[in-house]
């Protein structure tokens, strides 16, 4: 192999601002991304234990059909096709915005959703019954005692798998490249057109990726050992699981 | 809203795109097939190297597990696609680049999940196997793999429900998958809506027809 090095690439010139422009951009799409993806999963996580079958159908209905289909079908879809049946003045405002990166977090928002979903009906799931009998007989309502008692517990329970949620969408993140958001891997690539150092820019946007999704994990972990609820048999069967 | 686009173009869109038979080498489940084979026997590989006593071997299938679980696929893919013809010193098809990139990615994905299924099986199992006088390789290959395999299938067949989606990526580079081939025929026709809620139906058919099939699976290879 006779592939010359040259580390400077990433500093002289402006790849080091383009990585670091990635670098924010990934951040800002994955954060908008999960705060939705939370929301989403939370709420259609929550009705898929509910009694009501219409609304339970409906949740299953939404997790289903959006984790089934690739991302990237996802990400043409919010991208390409969703806009132009909007009204023009949202068009216009959208257009103004960037398109893309809307289209980039609505699509990672809602595929991973679906994905937050089953992790939120696991940890609803793993609560013992009892739980919410008794919340009933206190005289709350089912709406009252999702919202006070088994939603939180539910979340305190649901922080591992949803680690691995959120290191999951950040690394998918990375594809909306496709629709032309200028994230890490999309700067990545730039870096590699332009000085045709493709080792380097690789590299470099590989270790960013490690280093943000350890920092993750080990956010994830603190908060973890913050809210573990010590010596609740639940915790224990969830981890079975 | 107009379907007729759908019809017009469904023979390239299910013949090409899905198959991969026709003018382009492409196909999703061309792709999909021997990645889901290759990557979990090299997966089993990884995994029951990082289960193995010998500590360089364990630590080495470790590294390989968490760098490639902390690396975007997207990323891997332009790795082998720009690296490895470097390596090679000639360009290699999409179809290789493609393949080898999804099957080295997802081994480590399906490692995790066959470690997870050996460590399932019951330690009594191996003790009892041993004194009856097989081999350790005996011992694997006739007692654990088949009871842990068993327990791997539904955790199996959702990494590799995630694969088949993750095929759409190999886009990027050019190969004419399914997601490649809707946008052909969307750069022709510029009906992005229908195209693309027809290729998400696809999909979901595939999927959804991959995990009814393991939950028949599941409850036919259930210990009695």
């Amino acid at each position: 192999m006779s592939y010359r090095f040259d580390w400077s690439v990433l500093w002289s010139g402006p790849s080091g601002s383009w990585l670091l422009q990635g670098l924010v951009t990934t951040l800002q799409i994955s954060g908008a991304g999960l705060a939705l993806a939370i929301v989403l999963g939370i709420a259609s996580g929550a009705l898929r234990t509910a009694t009501a079958s219409p609304l339970r159908w409906l949740a299953s209905a939404y997790v289903e059909f959006f984790r089934n289909v690739p991302l990237l079908v996802w990400m043409f879809f919010w991208y390409f096709g969703v806009p132009p049946l909007l009204p023009q003045t949202i068009q216009d405002w959208l257009l103004d915005r960037g398109v893309e990166s809307w289209a980039g977090i609505f699509a990672l928002g809602v595929y991973h959703g679906a994905r937050f979903s089953e992790v939120m009906r696991a940890g609803i799931q793993s609560i013992p019954k009892t739980q919410l009998e008794a919340a009933l007989s206190t005289g709350l309502s089912r709406v009252q005692a999702y919202r006070w008692i088994i939603l939180p517990i539910a979340l305190r329970l649901i922080v591992p798998p949803a680690t691995n949620e959120t290191v999951n969408l950040l690394k998918n993140s990375s594809v909306a490249l496709t629709i032309g958001v200028a994230e890490l891997t999309f700067q990545t690539r730039q870096i590699e057109t332009y000085t045709a150092k493709a080792f380097e820019a690789l590299i470099a946007g590989t270790l960013i990726y490690l280093l943000l999704c350890l920092v993750v994990s080990l956010f994830f972990g603190y908060i973890e050992r913050r809210v573990a609820i010590p010596g609740l048999f639940v915790q224990r069967r969830l981890e079975e699981a | 809203m107009d379907f007729q686009v759908i019809t017009d173009n469904f023979s390239f869109l299910i013949v090409q795109g899905l198959f991969g038979i026709g003018a382009f080498a492409g196909g999703t489940l061309r792709l999909a097939g021997p990645a889901i084979v290759l990557g979990f026997t090299l997966g089993t590989g990884i995994g029951l190297a990082r289960l193995s006593s010998r500590p360089g071997l364990s630590l080495a299938a470790k590294i390989y597990i968490d760098f490639f679980r902390g690396v975007p696929l997207v990323m891997v893919i332009f790795w082998f696609w720009f690296i490895v013809p470097a390596l090679a010193g000639r360009s290699l098809s999409e179809y290789v680049v493609a393949l080898a990139a999804f099957v080295i990615f997802e081994a480590a994905y399906l490692a995790e999940i066959v470690r997870a299924g050996i460590l399932s099986v019951p330690r009594g199992q191996v003790e009892a196997a041993t004194a009856s006088g097989l081999r350790h390789g005996q011992v694997m290959r006739f007692v654990v793999l088949p009871q842990a395999l068993r327990n791997m299938i539904p955790a199996l067949v959702t990494q590799f429900i995630v694969l088949l989606k993750d095929t759409s990526l190999a886009s990027i580079i050019g190969y004419v998958d399914l997601t490649k081939a809707a946008q052909i025929v969307n750069n022709r026709e510029i009906r992005p809506f229908e195209i693309y809620l027809f290729i998400a139906a696809i999909y979901w058919l595939c999927s959804y027809s991959m995990s009814l099939y393991a939950r028949r699976l599941e409850r036919n290879l259930a210990a009695p």
